[in-house]
């Protein structure tokens, strides 16, 4: 905080989960202590418990509909919108970022410009990907057989616990850009970028709903996620190896989808297509064909 | 049935198979006894009688199998992908070859129809085979980056629906891909994996390669909790799936599933309808139900409903059921006693909660595991029989008003494996494909397979796909 | 063994009875609403459901009551345009006694000849049971007026014909003029009187879709058909399992509407007893047994009788006969 304006007093900002486009305090009503690097006070976070992760499903759920069918050039043009109006924010997220990593308002720069530049990398990817990894499939009979991506649903994603935003961005953006909706556990120690981040989407086009923001305890969001009948998928970034097993179990009750925690040493490379497809399912659609020849009626 | 024109028997020679007393499990390259010598008796479901004796494999043999594929994986794997290739394409050309043979033994050991081995079970073996074959040298051009490595030691544990086809989709994409495999066949039919263990002796393929353990659920545990193992897929019921999914939880094993299903065969008032027919009674009917894609729950518009039953149940009566090796046989036996108990026992659920069952006049033979072609109407979505996996000749008759009712009925499931859609309207045909949660959608069409074509499910009915380029992708490392 | 047709239609004709559709030919409007409301045809699967018919395997005693049934439903033909006097009486002669050194051998449903050859052939199946069919209306091409084609009916039921094989209308039908197709079918039946049976051959290679040939088969049949015939064998594509299997699940469905029963009749490209079995598989799995019969099923072939009479001699004798062992004609 400045010092040079005493008679001043700054506004602090009471942060809020995101959930169902709206910004709600925790139904628990507790917050918890978010500090910096070194110790001290950033702001108090929204302790989030089993109903609130409930809550957020619910409004995942409600979502996928309408995101999943929207043309891939709206979401597109969505994601997009994401990225510029990041940029307009750029200098509130710099602050955010270094504050929570302890990075040189320089190596927080650099970070938050790669989140920028990953939104717009995966506004591109959305009416792409089911060209790549669909097609027609040359079966022998008098068919026509095509297979299509479809996203998987809702997506409970631990985004990872060290980079608060850009390791957000990068595991977030690849779910949603596909169709599907996410309920997003931001790092329990730095899960103010993220928090923040659902302000930005609450103004950028993207449909409430759509991505749900939480903050708390990792492990006891998680749990009830991992869980939960209506959860289709869980991208276990943000857990450690024994919290990763537990969640992986659970979540066999209805045979979610889990991409296990992966290390990553630099979450600036550019990404493949491996976190989109994690959360697509494959639909082959078949229909017979006549045949137009000298074999007389077939068709 | 026409009384004027019945059909003489017209079997098939059952001597072309020729099926030894007792068999081992067949590791390293060679057939061997179980550690622990035990051994279980596969049987005829059709006749009850003993086909054979076979090696029951346990937990030692798993890790003593486990172990030959681990060695075998190094050459293996750095074959060139050429080289691979070459040998798959034997196994193709030995498998169409033998395939009559191999048509009786399947029926002989599964109780399916001939007609069903030789047209559809057998053709389609090769031709996975042959498909796979082929990616072998290409895998660069796959779509999952340069040079893309196998897993190493696929375990693999298949069902006794379609128990040569399940193996092919299993072991075809894992030696393309130049993964060694242990698969473990299921209890009730042991015997076309037995006999593909010489197929690949004759393809000479080299020792440990492929490893193939008869046995029980114990070892297919063993498999797939080994610790050496890298790639687990499974295709059977919902249950074993999820157990698995616990089981390979904070491992890196590469998990794939193709588990249970309760597709929805949604008839519209313009469908073509005797094609519709056709199509129903090949999504419920072949295989004798016993098909995780079956069309088990029939959506049919409720304006077409009478005249459609009408014709569908006059078409069940002329369904020919008996001899499996008969060739004029439409529906065989079920596949064993404790099958035949649970459709029975789900049959009789559907009875007591209000459905009204229905089957042509079939005489059932006296010996062998059999039921009658059954449906039931006056279904709904509260009926265990519309909700549950009853993986046998069932069909659940339920109606619909219009189309948004229609797709709320048939994604009101945990499962989405399959479903149908009939109707001569192109746009909506899309529009419901568009809908349905599920991996395969037949329209105006039903159960048709292909190994360029992949198949899995969605939601419970398991993740993964197999078949296509897709289904190398269960064996790479990516 | 139905060698024997019933004597005389045993149901009633469409022009005889006010059957439930009758409200359907109606109007030209009505008529053709009626049509395009029939089910679609999907054709891959007519055709799938036709091939695996075809894989029954039908052996033994089966396939002996097989070939002596397709040999009693033969409508054997000639429709040459150098057919003679001579060239029709052996045909009868044929037809009477299709394997001279076994008597035992049906005789078969019909000779089909010319208007102007009835004579002749009603001279050479006399008194044996077997039916004269003539083509007629302008046959093949049907391309004269309604009057001439009348006329032509007229000359060959005058001569004796038990059975009229007419064409229908396919540039009206292709055109859409349904009505048209109708009305010239109901005059040719009326032409036809009380003694001669109608045959409505549609040249299904002509008519092109499988959706054509289903609405064929019910404007033939609402019209007062009493066989509905594929094809006569003058154009590429005639009799096909599928096109046959269809025009046998319309039979069958115009009896479960009206109480009507109609023929059918494959006609062209069906020439070997394999062939001909499977289409009696078709028959007895689609319309059933009560077409199983020479009254309600035929052949319309010429090289057919002579390999189902070898594969007969082959099932008596255990050995494989050849072309020397039956008669040329």
């Amino acid at each position: 905080m400045s010092d040079r304006t005493p008679e001043r007093l700054t506004v602090f900002k009471t942060y809020k989960l995101y959930v169902g486009g709206k910004f709600p305090r925790s139904e628990s009503g507790r917050v918890y202590e978010v500090t910096d690097s070194k110790g001290n006070w950033l702001a108090n976070a929204p302790l989030s418990s089993r109903k609130d992760a409930r809550d957020a499903v619910v409004a995942a759920r409600k979502a996928f509909g309408g995101w999943s069918g929207a043309t891939a050039y709206n979401r597109g043009q969505v994601l997009y919108r994401v990225a510029e109006m990041l940029e307009g924010r750029r200098e509130q997220f710099v602050r955010e970022v270094a504050e929570a990593e302890g990075l040189s308002k320089a190596k927080a720069a650099a970070q938050v410009d790669a989140a920028v530049d990953r939104w717009v990398w995966y506004a591109g990817w959305t009416d792409k990907i089911a060209q790549v990894v669909g097609g027609g499939n040359p079966v022998a009979g008098p068919f026509f057989n095509l297979s299509s991506p479809e996203p998987t649903g809702v997506v409970a994603v631990l985004a990872p616990q060290k980079s608060s935003f850009l390791g957000l961005v990068s595991v977030l953006a690849p779910v949603i850009a596909t169709g599907n909706t996410a309920v997003v556990i931001a790092s329990e120690r730095a899960p103010l970028p993220a928090l923040s981040l659902g302000e930005v989407l609450a103004t950028s086009d993207v449909p409430g709903g759509v991505v749900n923001v939480l903050s708390g305890r990792t492990a006891e969001i998680a749990a009830p996620l991992a869980a939960h009948q209506d959860v289709n998928a869980i991208d276990l970034a943000g857990a450690d190896e024994a919290l990763a097993k537990e969640l992986e179990i659970a979540a066999a009750d209805n045979l979610k989808r889990v991409l296990r925690p992966q290390p990553v040493d630099d979450w600036t490379a550019t990404p493949g297509t491996d976190r989109m497809t994690a959360f697509l399912e494959t639909k082959t659609v078949w229909h017979p064909t006549g045949s137009l020849g000298a074999s007389g009626s077939s068709y | 049935m026409a009384s004027a024109f019945e059909y003489a028997p017209a079997p098939e020679s059952r001597a072309i198979a020729d099926i030894a007393p007792s068999y081992g499990l067949f590791i390293d390259g060679e057939f061997t006894d179980a550690a622990d010598g035990k051994v279980f008796k596969t049987l005829s479901p059709s006749t009850e009688e003993v086909l054979s004796e076979v090696a029951r494999a346990g937990a030692e043999d798993v890790d003593r199998a486990v172990k030959a594929a681990r060695r075998a994986f190094a050459k293996w794997s750095a074959l060139p992908g050429s080289e691979r290739a070459k040998y798959l394409f034997r196994i193709a050309r030995i498998i169409q070859e033998r395939s009559r043979e191999l048509a009786v033994l399947e029926t002989l050991d599964n109780g399916k129809p001939i007609k069903e081995t030789r047209d559809a079970d057998l053709p389609l073996v090769a031709a996975h085979f042959f498909y796979y074959a082929g990616w072998a040298d290409k895998l660069d051009h796959a779509g999952f980056g340069a040079n893309p490595r196998p897993l190493g030691v696929a375990g693999q544990v298949i069902p006794w629906n379609f128990p040569l086809l399940m193996l092919a989709w299993k072991i075809a994409p894992a030696l393309a891909t130049g993964n060694t495999v242990v698969l473990k066949p299921a209890e009730t039919t042991p015997l076309s994996a037995l006999f593909f263990a010489d197929i690949c002796r004759q393809a000479g393929l080299p020792n440990g390669v492929v490893n193939i353990l008869p046995g029980y659920g114990d070892a297919g545990a063993a498999l797939v909790a080994h610790p050496d193992v890298n790639k687990v897929a499974f295709t059977g019921s919902t249950a074993v799936g999820k157990e698995i999914a616990r089981t390979v939880a904070g491992t890196r094993k590469k998990l794939t599933l193709e588990l249970g299903g309760k597709g929805a065969n949604i008839v519209f008032d313009d469908a073509p309808i005797d094609q519709a027919v056709e199509g129903i009674v090949t999504g419920i009917f072949f295989n004798q139900g016993q098909v995780c894609c079956a069309g088990s729950r029939l959506l049919v518009q409720e304006s077409v409903q009478e005249e459609l039953l009408e014709s569908l149940k006059s078409r069940l009566s002329t369904l020919r059921l008996g001899d499996p090796l008969d060739k004029n046989t439409d529906i065989g036996a079920i596949n064993s006693a404790e099958q035949l108990a649970r459709i029975t026992a789900l049959a009789e659920r559907g009875e007591a909660e209000g459905a009204e069952r229905w089957s042509p006049a079939c005489e059932l033979p006296s010996s062998g595991y059999w039921f009658a072609p059954t449906l039931f109407t006056g279904v709904t979505q509260a009926h265990t029989i519309a909700r549950d996996e009853i993986f046998g000749p069932v069909l659940s008759v339920l109606t619909f008003r219009t189309p948004d009712e229609a797709v709320a009925k048939a994604n009101n499931t945990q499962y989405g494996l399959s479903a149908g859609i009939w109707t001569e309207k192109g746009s909506r045909i899309l529009a419901v494909a568009n809908k349905l949660r599920a991996g395969v959608i037949w329209s105006n069409t039903f159960n048709k397979f292909d190994p360029t074509s992949p198949f899995g499910g969605y939601k419970e009915s398991g993740f993964g796909r197999e078949g296509g380029r897709h289904g190398l992708e269960a064996y790479l490392d990516v | 063994m139905p060698t024997t047709a019933p004597n005389g239609p045993s149901a009633p004709t469409a022009s005889a009875a006010a059957h439930a559709l009758s409200d359907v030919t109606a109007s030209d409007a009505a008529l053709r609403r009626f049509l395009h409301g029939l089910p679609g045809v999907d054709a891959v699967g007519l055709e799938a459901r036709a091939a695996s018919l075809g894989t029954r395997s039908i052996k033994t005693t089966s396939k002996a009551y097989a070939i002596d049934l397709a040999i009693s439903m033969v409508d054997l033909t000639t429709l040459e345009g150098a057919d003679t006097p001579g060239k029709v009486r052996a045909l009868g002669a044929k037809a009477v006694h299709p394997d001279p050194t076994d008597r035992t051998t049906p005789t078969t449903a019909a000779v089909c000849v010319y208007p102007d050859m009835v004579a002749v052939a009603k001279e050479a199946v006399a008194g044996s049971g077997v039916k004269v069919a003539s083509v007629a209306t302008a046959f093949p091409a049907g391309r004269a007026t309604l009057g001439v084609k009348l006329a032509d009916v007229r000359e060959a039921v005058a001569a004796g014909a038990d059975e009229i094989d007419m064409v229908i209308d396919r540039g009206a039908f292709l055109a859409g003029h349904f009505m048209k197709v109708y009305d010239e079918i109901v005059a040719v039946k009326e032409a036809c009187g009380t003694s001669a049976r109608l045959k409505v051959i549609f040249e299904t290679g002509e008519l092109s879709t499988y959706d054509n040939i289903r609405r064929a088969s019910w404007l033939g049949m609402l019209a007062g058909a009493d066989f509905i015939k594929t094809s006569t064998g003058k154009v590429a594509v005639n009799a096909t399992p599928a096109n046959t299997l269809l025009m046998l699940q319309a039979v069958r469905d115009f009896r479960a509407q009206t109480g009507i029963q109609v023929g059918v009749k494959p006609a062209g490209g069906i020439r070997t007893s394999k062939d001909a079995i499977k289409f009696l598989v078709l028959v007895n799995e689609t319309a059933g047994e009560d077409w199983l019969d020479n009254h309600w099923f035929r052949f319309g072939a010429s090289s057919l009788l002579n390999d189902l009479l070898m594969q007969r001699q082959k099932l008596a004798t255990g050995r494989y006969s050849g072309p020397d062992y039956v008669t040329v004609d």
